[in-house]
């Protein structure tokens, strides 16, 4: 029986070693296919630096853009951030969806670190949220003339990720 | 031809580990001295093989040869010689390396300063750093080798180091994190060589605590070394983040720090043998599980190293061999048998033992948090992040019960102690506690905060209990500087150690408690008031770096009218990448930093400018460092270099009040 309680290390070990067998399969950014070739499910929400007025899902279409979900409390965002700004720069039509956030805080965030989006949704309880699927952020949407979801990025778009994946994508769908 | 001679230097070195793993084992199986003795041989021929090669992949990084995947990847003509240097250990290949090369040298430095041990254990020792090494020569060799060319078409400039990375701190951070990380595979290597000799006794524990305090020291700089970069390097103003990766580096801390509390106890007293072998165990179990999740892609990361699945099964294989191996290993041959030693609740093994169930709660719930959205993806719950709230709920209250323990503890007696002696020597500093708590918040802020009350009385009661600790042990002296002269080292380490932990919890708190910061709007001859002083922006200019174009701020600081500092925070764009970031000013100053960043030009030459004023946060820094002192300090102890009579004369002056931990 004593000797028994010696094996509790080892099975705690066994079990954490089964769920990293599990996670090495899984990509923690991986893409649900669910609502890929789905149009961007409907919403009618204000925006982040006009709350007066409501935009819904037809401010997608006429051109393929990206649907970035971000919020000040995600660090990884921030890393994000001065990327999203190039491609805006370079004329990437961007639309943010402000995830569970402080609107008070994205609008200051937006001042701050330069603003990259036609415009971002507010989505303060994480409804649109629910009907894209969202995880987490950052998210990265790749979304076609007609506004049909074509890809979806989970995590940090850098260079990387725009040139190898996006990018082709991208400039396929124009 | 130097990258291939490097590669062949590696294949060399992965042979001799091999021949180190395996030839010093048959030699204690058959009781052949010499084969037990071709361990110091070659634990000297893998260092000086590694060695090389390490050499190798810094020239070719000096001499730009962007024929080498590794160099063209992560190095660039224009980046100063510094960073070409320290780029060695920019990416996942070259890190690698740098953590075999780590590890080749705390084998060399076991070989070479073992002179005092049983062959047969040195033997085993060496055998299961052998192995360790042989895991990571194939995992480099096989997956991530640095020496990889890209030919015939050789890149005429390399894609430069990621510009967080050019930074004094990043040179100097991951070897002193490395250093930690890889010293524990020392301790591990002792506890796995008493297991398979069967020699559990309080030997080892004498043996492996001057490695195991060393390791500890070397981890506590590089994790404050972490933490003070991305203090000033990620422009954010925080301190730490609760990432995956620093809680990779704070999980093996926490046990270390427990182990070396527990190997006071197996040393001392022979008690909670079983258990140190464990956090032996752990510990490194720990620092390869780091490895594991920062350089698989299971968790999303912002110091993540480039993903492949690949790596991960390996490095998983490895984590199952060594780490289910042990384990394995303690569960047949750990002692179960209940030491005969007996303590009173009221006794120094009571504190330690307190001490250690504490910090591996912490680190529990530490690794809870850290591996939850693996959980939760692998059950399909959905993806989760896990924030700070969650760390500081369980973090803090813990952290600061094991505080208001550390107090007591060293003033405890081994086996039992009188409640009423202790009280004689602690109501002074609960005393300067309550009045402290009391008058310092009300004296430094209009508001009085009751969170800074807790974060002072418990700080203080811990510093001033070692203080007292201190002056009680010396009230027997004639005078008191013969009194601190016979105390030992190992004394002063650990009240350095723990002075410093109690400044670093002090620091942590106020520091978080009274930080101010504002985002502003800032035109040049405009300025602000901010925590008593003024922020003047003068002007925004243009310069050039090696390697990079910025905007530099001109800030002028006044404090009631006279000039304090000059703050010239900047923003880079570096050419290659394109890549923007933003380099803080700090003002540094003992009780307070004055912090200045860059954020986004506006219009009409205005500026976004981000102002934090941080009250004692240096302190947090200054804290770790007397942490990390204080291990060395306690491994300069003359008793772990005297020969083997000493030893156990000393073992036997078990109840000497003046022992220390």
């Amino acid at each position: 029986m004593q000797r028994f309680k010696l094996f509790i290390p080892l099975i705690i070990f066994v079990i954490l070693a089964l769920f990293f067998w599990k996670g090495l399969s899984l990509d923690p950014s991986a893409m649900p296919s669910a609502l890929i070739d789905d149009p961007v499910p409907n919403f009618e929400l204000p925006t982040v630096k006009d709350e007066s007025t409501l935009v819904t899902q037809d401010v997608f279409k006429g051109q393929v853009s990206l649907l970035n979900v971000w919020a000040t409390w995600c660090i990884s965002c921030r890393v994000e951030h001065p990327y999203l700004n190039k491609l805006s720069g370079e004329g990437v039509a961007i639309y943010g969806v402000n995830y569970k956030d402080d609107t008070i805080a994205a609008q200051k965030w937006l001042q701050e670190f330069h603003d990259p989006y036609q415009l971002s949704v507010v989505d303060a309880d994480g409804r649109l949220g629910i009907d894209l699927g969202v995880f987490g952020a950052p998210e990265t949407y790749l979304i076609d003339q007609r506004g049909v979801i074509r890809y979806k990025h989970v995590g940090v778009v850098d260079e990387r990720v725009w040139s190898k994946i996006l990018k082709p994508l991208y400039d396929s769908l124009q | 031809m130097i990258p291939e001679l490097a590669h062949f230097a590696l294949i060399l070195a992965l042979g001799l580990a091999a021949l180190m793993a395996a030839v010093p084992l048959v030699g204690v199986a058959n009781d052949n001295i010499l084969w037990m003795r071709a361990s110091r041989s070659l634990a000297v021929g893998f260092f000086v093989f590694i060695a090389l090669a390490f050499a190798c992949l810094a020239y070719s990084f000096l001499i730009d040869d962007f024929s080498v995947k590794y160099v063209a990847q992560n190095s660039n003509t224009l980046l100063p010689d510094r960073y070409k240097f320290s780029a060695v250990w920019g990416g996942h290949e070259g890190s690698l390396l740098l953590w075999i090369l780590i590890l080749a040298t705390w084998t060399l430095l076991v070989a070479t300063f073992s002179r005092n041990l049983p062959l047969d254990m040195l033997a085993r020792v060496l055998s299961v750093m052998g192995m360790i090494a042989v895991g990571f020569l194939l995992f480099m060799l096989l997956t991530s080798n640095p020496f990889d060319r890209l030919l015939p078409n050789v890149p005429t400039e390399g894609s430069d180091l990621n510009p967080l990375l050019q930074d004094f701190g990043l040179i100097i951070h991951p070897p002193m994190l490395y250093m930690g990380y890889v010293g524990f595979s020392v301790a591990f290597a002792f506890a796995i060589a008493a297991l398979m000799s069967g020699r559990l006794d309080s030997a080892w524990a004498r043996w492996s605590r001057p490695w195991t305090n060393t390791a500890w020291a070397f981890l506590t700089v590089g994790i404050g070394l972490g933490s003070w970069w991305a203090y000033y390097e990620l422009g954010w103003g925080g301190w730490w983040f609760w990432d995956p990766v620093e809680n990779a580096s704070l999980m093996p801390w926490l046990v270390g720090t427990a182990l070396i509390h527990s190997l006071a106890a197996t040393e001392k007293r022979g008690v909670f043998k079983s258990w140190t072998i464990l956090l032996a165990i752990i510990a490194f179990s720990l620092s390869l599980l780091g490895t594991f999740l920062v350089r698989s892609g299971v968790l999303t990361s912002v110091h993540a190293f480039a993903n492949d699945p690949e790596r991960g099964v390996f490095i998983l294989g490895f984590l199952l061999f060594v780490v289910g191996g042990s384990l394995t290993l303690y569960a047949l041959r750990a002692p179960v048998v209940k030491s005969v030693v007996k303590f009173n609740w009221l006794s120094r093994e009571s504190f330690l033992l307190a001490n250690n169930v504490l910090l591996m709660i912490v680190m529990a719930t530490v690794l809870l948090g850290t591996l939850y959205p693996l959980f939760a993806d692998a059950l399909g719950w959905g993806k989760i992040s896990v924030g700070p709230p969650y760390f500081n709920f369980f973090f803090v209250p813990l952290m600061g019960l094991l505080c208001v323990l550390i107090a007591v503890a060293p003033m405890v007696n081994w086996k039992r102690s009188k409640a009423q002696d202790l009280m004689k020597q602690l109501w002074l500093p609960l005393g300067l506690a309550i009045s402290t708590a009391v008058i310092f918040p009300w004296l430094y802020h209009e508001d009085y905060k009751w969170t800074a009350g807790v974060a002072v009385l418990i700080s203080v009661w811990l510093i001033a209990g070692n203080k007292m600790d201190l002056w009680y042990r010396l009230r027997h002296a004639k005078t008191p500087l013969q009194g601190l002269l016979k105390l030992t080292p190992s004394y002063y380490g650990m009240l350095l150690a723990h002075i410093g932990m109690g400044l670093c919890a002090l620091a942590a708190c106020l520091a978080t408690i009274y930080s101010d910061q504002r985002d502003l709007r800032m035109e040049p001859g405009k300025s602000v008031d901010i925590g008593g002083y003024r922020f003047e922006l003068r002007e925004i200019s243009r310069l050039a770096g090696p390697n990079y174009m910025a905007d530099e701020g001109l800030i002028d600081v006044y404090k009631n009218g006279e000039l304090e500092a000059q703050l010239r925070p900047q923003k880079r764009r570096y050419k290659s990448g394109g890549n923007i970031m933003t380099e803080a000013a700090i003002d540094p100053g003992l009780f307070r930093d004055l912090y200045v960043a860059l954020g986004e030009p506006l219009n009409n030459g205005a500026w976004s400018v981000r102002v934090h004023f941080k009250p004692f946060v240096r302190l947090i820094w200054l804290g770790v460092i007397m942490m990390a002192l204080g291990g060395i300090l306690a491994v300069s102890d003359k008793r772990y270099r005297k020969r083997k009579t000493a030893e156990q004369k000393a073992s036997v002056a078990l109840g000497d009040t003046n022992a220390t931990v």
